[in-house]
């Protein structure tokens, strides 16, 4: 027999074994029963047969590519080494050269423009929900993706800007518009403020301090029953009006869907801007080698506290539009798991790319919407995702392409290309 | 008098519960610094093997009462599957999500630990449930501690005294054995533990075994004492214990069991005396005052980076 | 010759070990002067302690900036001392690796720059001014150190000793007036360190340039080095000319021990 086939079979054995008492047992002693689900049993021994058996087969792969890698950069050592590119990466590449194209660009603008027109209120909600995620993970990227700095409370940010447009609209009767702007320039705020303490840790320890500052603040709104209304939240947050002008429900569906869609197209502007800007090569600078970085000049506290501020400013800004799209918010909305979501989007796409994040949130977030069996699974396939993404692909979908600066600048738009 | 007598056994009591906390702490503090001493890396999934160890004793012990068992060999027969599951887990966990991230960077090590983590808690919620279930109350009361109960609670005072005996027990293990032996050489010098012919891989994968008996003996003791258990039991603890670990200077043993006691004692009369509202924003601030202002933690030093 | 480099009794303690013990270390302007001495002579703590990778435990570090008054840079942040004109490289080649060739220099440019992330955003006049010049300025060091028919390529691509060439034109990026380079000829074969010689006295007098590097090559270092300054257990056992160095007894006995 294959011995491929015949370790496949002893790992489908081993993690049968392993998942047997949580798998197949499931024991009430009050009511005395005890449920025996056999045919899970046989799921799991047939599913960790064939993913064993992709896993080593993939792992080996990945070995052997390393090893000529290697090889061939001592064999030609002198010259340019060739760049190595397997099919997948060269799928990816393609596929990531299309969204360069202008036509193309313009029939999606089009579609998206189109959508709500001929959908429902439902599938219109869902795409602001897909928005909202690309926004979130556009902005966490600039932290994670580009500067480096493992965040796992990004999801803080989100709950400080949509209480701050449900706080402000009940104590204040803010509208929509000012508190946009206000949330945004919170979160920010809030950005720095954690961004500050945390300046010296590194890697995992800043990991665990950010996680750490998202309980708390969820902890707090949780606590705090006077100011922030506890665990039962906030009610009757309106909808953004339209000059006045009291629309519907599903009328205001849309008209917030549009508020989203030019929120979106401004993040995507933005952060590509600051991306080939001066302070965007510092955050890359800073996630390769902090020591070098400052000894090029650079004051890596300032460049760390921008990262952070302008991260969490997104997040402030889509908090607005969570708020007012379900018109209700309270801190069960913003638990780890949304950090991990959105985290995920960053992790799968591909740090710092943004072309990754937006493929990254159509699959992560559109996927399980439209393929309602694949929603109960979707944390479970999320965690699996994360260990398979980091064991086979760390880069993730889309390396960091890096930005080919035109060479021979014209006078003017000479950084068009990305 | 009674007054006297009132804050005295109020305080016994804050002290007592604080002490068992502090245990289970430590006993998880362990897990985190064995591994991060063996490969430098946060073992975020350690909790949920925590959490896992739990399940599969409420499994045991629930087939068991059932059938009648008398209480002393359910709690046996339970500590001794949920270790050796959790032992299991803890191997498993380490050959998928980690060993083939030896060589990478380490926050691609820490996502895929996140990763294992978040599965492990799908895992538990999909195959069990995502509800609250109670948990056979196994730790029995033995006479010679029904005298003091007017002072301590009994299966508290046994949740101390056991930890304290199975931390006794590593201890001993890592000085004398072999594998303790090897496991402290890995953490002070891997490459040349290497060529002095120390198999790494056997010895990583049995930091990870050991450091989850503790977690599945610490998770039965706690579950049969508090009496209800959840999916989310391992992520609370997990970031406790973790703290704790840090709060003692993560990679000292010593360190996690005196940071466990420390975290659990503070705890205990914080919320005593002050608010059990925000007990759990007191750790992570405890967490993150450590982490900022003294990173080595209590025992312990700072590595910084060669220039 | 006016001096551009002053350090006064530096030392620098970690624990109970005393890694440099007052060093004076002078370096005039358009000097070339290798640092040497055997390892663990305290050559590289002395570079942390110029460019504020570590703060001196006793003793001053002088800079005299052209045209400005002496400043002393003690508990000066690395990034200030960058911004002031002193810049270096590192003995363990520390590019930044997931970036093109060309990036790595245009981060080089950043302290020179002054636009901010909102100019960016909303692409400034004086953002595109500074892009320009960054983008025109960077293809100019690669021009010059043979890099840049790899501008594009990522950074990690680049052979060895080309790598080391890049980390040299992204410190000069920073338009230092004085250069510190730590063992730029490690793990380059004879033709690539006879190709560096000329580099580096061509930076001397083109970008008028005082440069103190750190090297084991001696063929290298007698070669190109004006004044030879060095270095033994954290002291200076000898400073002066080529010449004089090579017939030093103490150099010799320091670096052959005892014959």
């Amino acid at each position: 027999m294959n011995s491929e086939i015949r370790k496949s079979i002893i790992a489908a054995a081993w993690f049968s074994l392993l998942s047997f008492p949580l798998i197949v047992l499931k024991v009430d002693y009050i009511e005395k029963t005890i449920d025996l689900r056999w045919n899970n049993l046989i799921f799991i021994a047939v599913g960790t047969f064939f993913v064993s058996y992709v896993w080593r087969y993939f792992l080996r792969r990945g070995e052997k590519s390393r090893q000529e890698e290697t090889a061939v950069g001592i064999a030609i050592d002198q010259k340019k080494r060739p760049s190595v590119d397997s099919p997948t990466q060269k799928i990816l590449t393609q596929l990531s050269n299309l969204t360069q194209s202008k036509p193309l660009i313009a029939i999606l603008l089009v579609m998206i423009v189109a959508f709500p027109l001929g959908s429902s209120t439902y599938q219109t909600s869902i795409i602001i929900s897909t928005m909202m995620y690309i926004v979130l993970g556009l902005g966490l990227n600039i932290v994670v993706g580009m500067a480096g700095l493992l965040d796992l409370g990004y999801g803080a940010f989100y709950l400080i800007g949509a209480y701050a447009y449900a706080l402000l609209n009940l104590n204040y009767g803010f509208g929509f518009w000012i508190s946009l702007p206000i949330a945004g320039m919170l979160a920010a705020t809030f950005g720095v403020l954690l961004g500050i303490p945390v300046l010296r840790l590194r890697g995992d320890y800043l990991a665990i301090v950010t996680l750490g500052f998202h309980e708390i603040v969820r902890l707090v709104v949780e606590n705090w029953d006077e100011v922030l209304h506890g665990p039962s939240g906030i009610p009757n947050i309106p909808k953004p009006g339209f000059f006045g002008l009291k629309l519907g429900f599903n009328g205001s569906t849309v008209y917030l869907y549009y508020i989203t869609v030019v929120i979106m197209v401004i993040a995507i502007i933005v952060i590509r801007r600051l991306h080939i800007s001066r302070v965007g090569r510092a955050w890359m600078a800073l996630r390769e080698d902090e020591v070098a970085c400052q000894a090029m000049g650079i004051d890596t506290t300032k460049t760390k506290l921008t990262a952070f501020a302008l991260g969490a400013f997104w997040a402030g800004i889509v908090g607005v539009i969570f708020a007012a799209k379900s018109s209700f918010v309270n801190p069960a909305s913003f638990t780890f798991y949304e950090s991990a979501m959105i985290l995920s989007i960053v992790v799968l796409g591909g740090a710092g790319s943004i072309r990754g994040v937006i493929l990254a949130t159509l699959i992560l977030i559109l996927l399980p919407e439209y393929m309602r069996f694949l929603k109960e699974y979707r944390m479970l396939l999320f965690g699996a995702l994360w260990v398979t993404m980091m064991v086979f692909r760390p880069q993730g979908m889309i390396s960091d392409a890096r930005h080919k600066y035109e060479l021979n600048p014209e006078p003017d738009g000479n950084e068009n290309k990305s | 008098m009674t007054g006297t007598y009132d804050i005295l056994s109020y305080f016994l009591e804050l002290f007592s519960s604080g002490l068992t906390r502090g245990s289970i702490y430590a006993l998880l503090a362990l897990g985190y610094t064995l591994v991060y001493g063996v490969i430098g890396l946060i073992n975020f999934a350690h909790g949920e093997v925590y959490m896992v160890g739990a399940f599969i004793g409420l499994i045991v012990a629930g087939i068991m009462s059932i059938m009648d068992y008398n209480i002393l060999a359910i709690l046996f027969v339970t500590l001794t599957f949920a270790m050796i599951y959790a032992a299991a887990y803890g191997f498993t966990i380490e050959k998928v999500a980690y060993k083939p991230l030896r060589q990478a960077p380490r926050l691609a090590a820490l996502i895929s630990a996140i990763g294992m983590s978040i599965f492990l808690r799908e895992y538990v919620i999909l195959a069990q449930t995502p509800d609250f279930v109670s948990f056979p109350a196994l730790i029995p009361k033995p006479a010679f501690l029904l005298a003091i109960k007017n002072y301590l609670e009994p299966t508290e005072v046994l949740i101390i005294l056991s930890s304290l005996t199975i931390m006794v027990l590593l201890l001993i293990l890592i000085k004398r054995t072999k594998v303790g032996k090897a496991m402290r050489s890995i953490s002070q010098d891997r490459e040349m533990a290497l060529l002095l012919g120390i198999n790494v891989n056997k010895t990583i994968s049995m930091t990870f075994m050991l450091g989850s008996v503790l977690a599945a003996f610490a998770a039965i003791l706690i579950a049969a004492h508090i009496g209800q258990i959840n999916y989310n039991i391992g992520f609370i603890v997990g970031i406790k214990s973790f703290t704790a670990a840090v709060l003692g200077g993560i990679g000292s043993i010593r360190g996690a069991l005196l940071g466990g006691l420390v975290l659990g004692l503070t705890e205990s009369f914080a919320t005593g005396y002050f608010s059990s509202d925000y007990e759990d924003v007191f750790a992570f601030s405890i967490l993150i005052l450590i982490l900022i202002f003294k990173p080595s933690g209590l025992i312990g030093t700072v590595a910084t980076e060669k220039v | 010759m006016k001096t551009v480099l002053q350090t006064d009794k530096i030392g620098k303690n970690f624990g109970g070990l005393r890694a440099l013990d007052a060093v004076d270390l002078n370096i005039q302007e358009g000097e070339i002067v290798a640092l040497i001495g055997p390892n663990g002579a305290g050559k590289t703590t002395l570079f942390n302690c110029i460019t504020g990778m570590h703060e001196p435990t006793d003793g001053k570090v002088n800079i005299i900036p052209p045209g400005k008054g002496k400043t002393c840079v003690n508990g000066f942040k690395p990034n200030i001392i960058t911004e002031l004109g002193l810049a270096r490289t590192f003995q363990n080649i520390r590019l930044f690796s997931k970036m093109t060739v060309l990036e790595n220099v245009m981060v080089g440019c950043h302290c020179r720059n002054k636009n901010t992330f909102l100019e960016a955003i909303i692409k400034g006049p004086r953002f595109k001014r500074e892009e320009k010049q960054t983008l025109a300025h960077s293809l100019d060091l690669l021009e010059t150190f043979g890099l840049v028919d790899f501008a594009q390529q990522m950074a990690e691509n680049l052979p060895y000793a080309d790598q080391r060439r890049l980390e040299i034109a992204r410190a000069l990026a920073t338009d230092p007036f004085l250069l510190l380079l730590d063992e730029p000829a490690a793990g380059m074969n004879p033709n690539e360190t006879n190709a560096l010689d000329q580099l580096i006295l061509k930076i001397r007098t083109e970008k008028k340039i005082s440069i103190l590097l750190i090297e084991h090559d001696m063929k290298l270092v007698m070669r190109i080095s004006d004044r030879i300054f060095v270095m033994n257990q954290g002291k200076n056992i000898a400073d002066g000319s080529p010449q004089e160095i090579r017939n030093n007894e103490t150099v010799i006995h320091a670096y052959l021990g005892e014959e």
